[in-house]
């Protein structure tokens, strides 16, 4: 005990923060969705919901590899790998959407995150999948299988508590308001976008909005929810500036390599 | 100068008779080789170089399978080797051989249907598409079958239950 880990610093070479944010976005919900083992209101659920954890920390391990070596190649010197990128940076230097660092909630909240990401991620890791980067393209065309999985299983759940109970039906219908704002940063685009866009690694995140809709509305209507409208309100966690939870989220997830650096098992 | 004896078995045929013995940690019934996963097996000269392709992206038994894959190369003496993960083209269920399947029922997990062909994201529904598969129970062969939990005790499997000899058991999920 007694030696603090020093923090490290990712490359901000724009195709690393790109496959970054993504890695980044699996690894906090699979965090989150961590939480709920020995929680969940069922058995099978909190099963589903470890295994669905248990994938996207696969997803990110993979990422984080490439990640390290991408910035090592980009100019950055040393190739970090993916213990040290997944526990050893600064709040700032996470590069997830603020969607999936909001505190896990009930089971409600839970599953439609969950309906949305996995939704959104189908989209994605179908773009990936023909990236021009080979290694981004492999990781893509296992990730879609699982991530449509989830996708089912999450929508499944979403329509059975939309249609369910006066009070399923309620908490639903607030996870949605308190969710929603948060899903329009999952389409924005900006340079690390272009740059993405241009060099064939992946698609600008803009170009995934008309899909992610057009199932999410279908979707939303079996549950017999309306789609909110569209508010000025944009969160910003995927240039680094996050939530006051995603720091709370941390300092849980990093305590057992900054107290015990390179502990392993 | 070396001298090739024609009817000794090759390096990399001795490797494929080694990697038969291996088997999956988590579904012990199916050797590396029933399950898909081992791609190529390469003579490099000085390295045998061995292709595999992991099933699930988080699934932990990866890492034991590949140095039980290591183990079984250095003890029938065809070393030294390096293993070489490739994730493309993705594994799929449809890999695992007919004996694996056949192995699969035997111990109890029903195997996986064919996966259905999906080239693009549909805009439709994400629920339901098509009509449910039609799992039938490992023990007495009845379709008359029912999901109880999409996920189950290892990355890989479902949990179901036959409504005939009213058992549970572990469906090997299609992917």
């Amino acid at each position: 005990m007694g030696v603090r880990q020093t923090s490290i610093e990712p490359s901000r070479a724009p195709p690393v923060q790109y496959v970054l944010r993504l890695a980044d976005l699996c690894l906090i919900l699979a965090q989150r969705l961590g939480e709920w083992c020995g929680h969940a209101p069922i058995l099978e659920e909190d099963i589903a919901l470890t295994n669905t954890a248990l994938d996207l920390i696969g997803q990110a391990r993979a990422l984080l590899t490439h990640a390290g070596r991408l910035g090592a190649a980009q100019g950055c010197g040393v190739v970090l790998d993916e213990d040290q990128l997944a526990f050893l940076r600064e709040e700032r230097d996470y590069l997830n959407p603020t969607l999936v660092e909001l505190p896990r909630g009930d089971f409600a909240f839970t599953t439609l995150r969950n309906a949305m990401v996995a939704t959104w991620l189908t989209h994605m890791w179908q773009h990936l999948s023909a990236s021009s980067d080979a290694e981004v393209a492999g990781i893509a065309a296992k990730a879609v299988k699982e991530a449509r999985y989830h996708q089912r299983h999450a929508a499944d759940w979403v329509v059975r508590l939309g249609d369910g109970t006066a009070e399923s039906k309620q908490r639903l219908e607030e996870a949605l308001h308190e969710l929603w704002p948060y899903t329009a940063e999952l389409f924005e685009s900006d340079t690390v976008d272009e740059h993405a866009a241009a060099s064939g690694l992946g698609p600008r995140w803009s170009a995934l909005r008309e899909g992610w809709f057009a199932q999410m509305r279908v979707l939303l209507s079996e549950a017999g929810l309306a789609m909110p409208a569209e508010g000025p309100f944009r969160s910003t966690g995927r240039s680094g500036k996050h939530s006051e939870h995603l720091g709370y989220l941390l300092t849980d997830m990093q305590y057992l390599q900054r107290a015990y650096p390179g502990g392993a098992w | 100068m070396s001298v090739s004896v024609t009817d000794a078995p090759t390096r990399v045929a001795r490797a494929w008779i080694a990697l038969q013995q291996v088997l999956d940690p988590e579904v012990p019934a199916l050797s590396v080789l029933e399950l898909g996963i081992v791609r190529e097996v390469i003579d490099r000269g000085a390295m045998l170089e061995i292709v595999v392709t992991p099933t699930y992206s988080g699934c932990p038994a990866t890492e034991v399978i590949a140095r039980q894959i290591m183990d079984a190369i250095d003890a029938a003496g065809v070393g030294p080797a390096q293993l070489r993960l490739q994730r493309a083209p993705a594994w799929s269920s449809d890999w695992i051989t007919a004996a694996g399947r056949r192995k699969l029922n035997e111990y109890g997990i029903a195997p996986p249907a064919p996966v259905p062909a999906e080239a693009t994201v549909s805009v439709g529904s994400i629920r339901r598409r098509g009509a449910p598969i039609e799992v039938a129970c490992p023990r007495c062969g009845s379709s008359d079958t029912s999901q109880l939990s999409a996920f189950g005790s290892t990355a890989c499997k479902a949990l179901y239950r036959c409504l005939a000899c009213l058992e549970p058991f572990e469906y090997f999920k299609p992917i």
